[in-house]
């Protein structure tokens, strides 16, 4: 693959009055998004027909600082928000940036049915286990014994798998990776914004701030080799025994369908409501 | 364009079909919802119609996805509509503030029922006064409408729009299980007998970079829909008069909030609404609000057939509250009388409006009934 340079991309998409970010030094959300707009801009994608979507957190500022339509919404809610959009304009794609908490805690209910009903949407999903921007709190997907403000002595509630979670509910296509595999990245982001229906693409995010300083990482580096350690393949999991498996965290891509869509779901529903009421056009 | 129902005729109708019917006249074309008692039937009439007309029906997971959702559905241009009752409505609090924040028009339709919590769900009352006005946090203004007959229903709803488009501002039509439920006569107008507002999209690419500035100066800002190839950025947060978060700054905030506030507040004339009954020569009146005011103008006849100078003051619109109307009337009048099916809510303000200028005395009652006249009355003439 040809890479453009960063400040290629950056000068495309982004909003410059908008600079610079607000994410702290060695944060993984700029990888992400750089992802997200190559993916864009190598599919050719129009940028006036995309409108992002976020709900509340670090993840969530990305709607703006790229030069799109977008909606900063309610923590958690962004895919409620994105349910009334797309359907009242089919037109418009749209790609949702959220974090952990937001979508697996507070937003854990429209996370799932959006899902279940196939909503038409790109999620990118920063995991980074922790609430980066209210200072370092557990996430729902914190591993055991991992800490945060609010468990100083480890995690001891069970974590969710956000990418298992999806494909259990429906979605037309997830993949899992860390912001460090960044051409299996970019093509799962290419994938995922040209199908129809519910799409995901989960980061692992280093967060050295908020998360890597309460876990002894605390660097990029750190947590880069840390991700190193605890990710699997799928490949080389699936010949792995489950206690092998235990703490560790499976990338790749887990589904990958092609479902109908919530539009097209609606539109055969107008149609039949049409027939059945004798409104035939 | 056909039309699901019959127009240009009149109708025996319950208040929640009325309301679903009207919203369709007035060019809503999405609806999300969770279905509550006793609104439920202004949903399942969307479902029917909805899908039709080309619009769109959703039942969403719960009242936070519902009204995130018609949000959503506003920024595309779309207009759009959700219901509910007090529980519910209690949950949509959080994107309501969001609505008012960003200045999305939406309209809100609270069917009351008693409370809190549960309450009595097939019940009415009118304990939603507070909430519908205060109930989302910090500074804020909306506008709120009260009808009273099954009729009313049907125009405030096409009025609800109307003025959620033309102030960019969610608007709540608070009714009550009464009304919601009860069929009456209601005369449904063809569509080019009533006025619809459209909001006011940005003439040029260069208005579009303000949409949340004054370009116009009347506090309400063209809206830049998405999809357009405006590149709007909405946001929650504190933001300037391009959109871009402004946090930390208090002359922003202070900027924003006033004009959210004063756009209504300086159209008080056009949002205010009331009806007055035998108020030019009253010595007693009595100030009323929905389903309540049916009673208290029955009172006010029997009142006045013994003698007592009594009138009534009826509130369409409960917010933006008119202080200073009810400042004159007091000044007219020895006691002002205010029935509601609540412990004292529209009470309140109206005791803050009459400002020690006539005696104000409360007639509360809860339980699920309307009071009668005579309950009134007997309070009238002690």
């Amino acid at each position: 693959m040809y890479l453009k340079s960063a400040y290629e991309i950056r000068d495309k998409y982004l909003r410059k009055d908008m600079l610079p970010t607000i994410f702290c030094p060695g944060c993984g959300i700029g990888s992400a998004l750089q992802y997200t707009l190559r993916a864009i801009d190598d599919l050719g994608l129009n940028p006036d027909e995309i409108v992002w979507v976020s709900g509340i957190g670090c993840s969530s500022r990305v709607p703006g600082f790229v030069n799109f339509d977008g909606l900063h919404t309610t923590h958690g809610r962004a895919l409620a928000f994105a349910t009334g959009i797309k359907l009242a304009n089919p037109d418009l794609k749209i790609i949702a940036f959220m974090g952990d908490g937001d979508a697996a805690a507070i937003g854990g209910n429209h996370f799932i049915h959006a899902i279940r009903r196939n909503l038409d949407v790109t999620v990118i999903l920063i995991n980074n286990f922790t609430y980066g921007m209210t200072g370092g709190q557990v996430a729902p997907t914190a591993l055991k014994g991992l800490r945060g403000t609010t468990a100083p002595y480890g995690q001891f509630e069970n974590p969710f798998d956000i990418a298992d979670l999806a494909v259990s509910a429906g979605a037309n296509y997830v993949a899992r990776w860390s912001v460090f595999n960044y051409l299996q990245g970019i093509n799962s982001i290419k994938k995922a914004l040209n199908k129809e229906g519910f799409t995901l693409v989960e980061f692992l995010s280093p967060c050295p701030i908020s998360f890597g300083r309460r876990n002894r990482m605390k660097t990029a580096p750190e947590l880069l080799r840390w991700y190193q350690k605890i990710t699997v393949p799928l490949a080389k999991a699936k010949k792995m025994p489950p206690e092998e498996l235990e703490g560790k965290i499976v990338i790749g891509e887990f589904a990958d369908r092609d479902r109908p869509g919530l539009v097209r779901e609606y539109e055969a529903y107008k149609r039949r409501a049409k027939k059945m009421m004798g409104w035939e056009e | 364009m056909r039309y699901p129902f019959p127009v240009g005729r009149s109708d025996f109708i319950q208040g929640d079909e009325a309301i679903a019917r009207a919203a369709i006249l007035a060019g809503c074309r999405f609806y999300a919802g969770y279905p509550i008692t006793p609104a439920s039937e202004i949903f399942e009439a969307m479902a029917i119609y909805m899908p039709l007309v080309d619009g769109v029906s959703i039942q969403m997971e719960d009242e936070l996805a519902s009204m995130a959702a018609i949000i959503g559905a506003s920024w595309t241009g779309t207009k759009a509509m959700t219901a509910t009752s007090g529980p519910g409505f209690s949950l949509m609090q959080e994107n309501l503030g969001y609505a008012i924040m960003t200045e999305t028009p939406v309209v809100v339709v609270d069917v009351q029922r008693g409370g809190p919590s549960t309450g009595q769900p097939t019940l009415a009352a009118q304990g939603d006064i507070m909430q519908a006005i205060w109930g989302t946090h910090g500074d804020h203004s909306l506008i709120v409408l009260s009808p009273s007959t099954v009729q009313e229903a049907f125009d405030f709803t096409i009025r609800a729009f109307n003025l959620a488009e033309k102030y960019r501002t969610p608007v709540v039509l608070l009714t009550d299980a009464e009304i919601a439920h009860m069929r009456e006569r209601v005369y449904i107008p063809q569509p080019g007998e009533v006025e619809i507002i459209d909001r006011k999209l940005p003439a040029s690419e260069e208005e579009a970079k303000f949409p949340f500035g004054d370009i116009h100066g009347d506090g309400v800002p063209p809206m830049p829909i998405f999809g357009k190839g405006y590149r709007t950025y909405v946001t929650g947060l504190t933001h300037d008069e391009r959109g871009r978060p402004k946090t930390v700054d208090a002359e922003v905030h202070e900027k924003l909030i006033r004009r959210i506030i004063e756009k209504l507040e300086h159209n008080r004339e056009d949002i205010i609404s009331y009806d007055a009954f035998e108020l030019d020569d009253a010595e007693v009146a009595i100030i009323s609000t929905g389903i309540v005011s049916r009673s208290a103008v029955r009172a006010v006849k029997i009142l006045r057939e013994r003698g007592v100078k009594a009138g009534l003051l009826k509130l369409n619109t409960i917010w933006p509250f008119d202080f200073d109307m009810i400042e004159e009337l007091a000044e007219r009048v020895r006691k002002i009388y205010v029935p509601e099916m609540n412990l004292g809510q529209l009470y309140h303000l109206v005791k803050e409006g009459a400002n020690g200028k006539a005696e104000v005395e409360l007639i509360a009652k809860i339980g699920g009934e309307v009071h009668t006249p005579m309950e009134i009355v007997e309070r009238v003439v002690g």
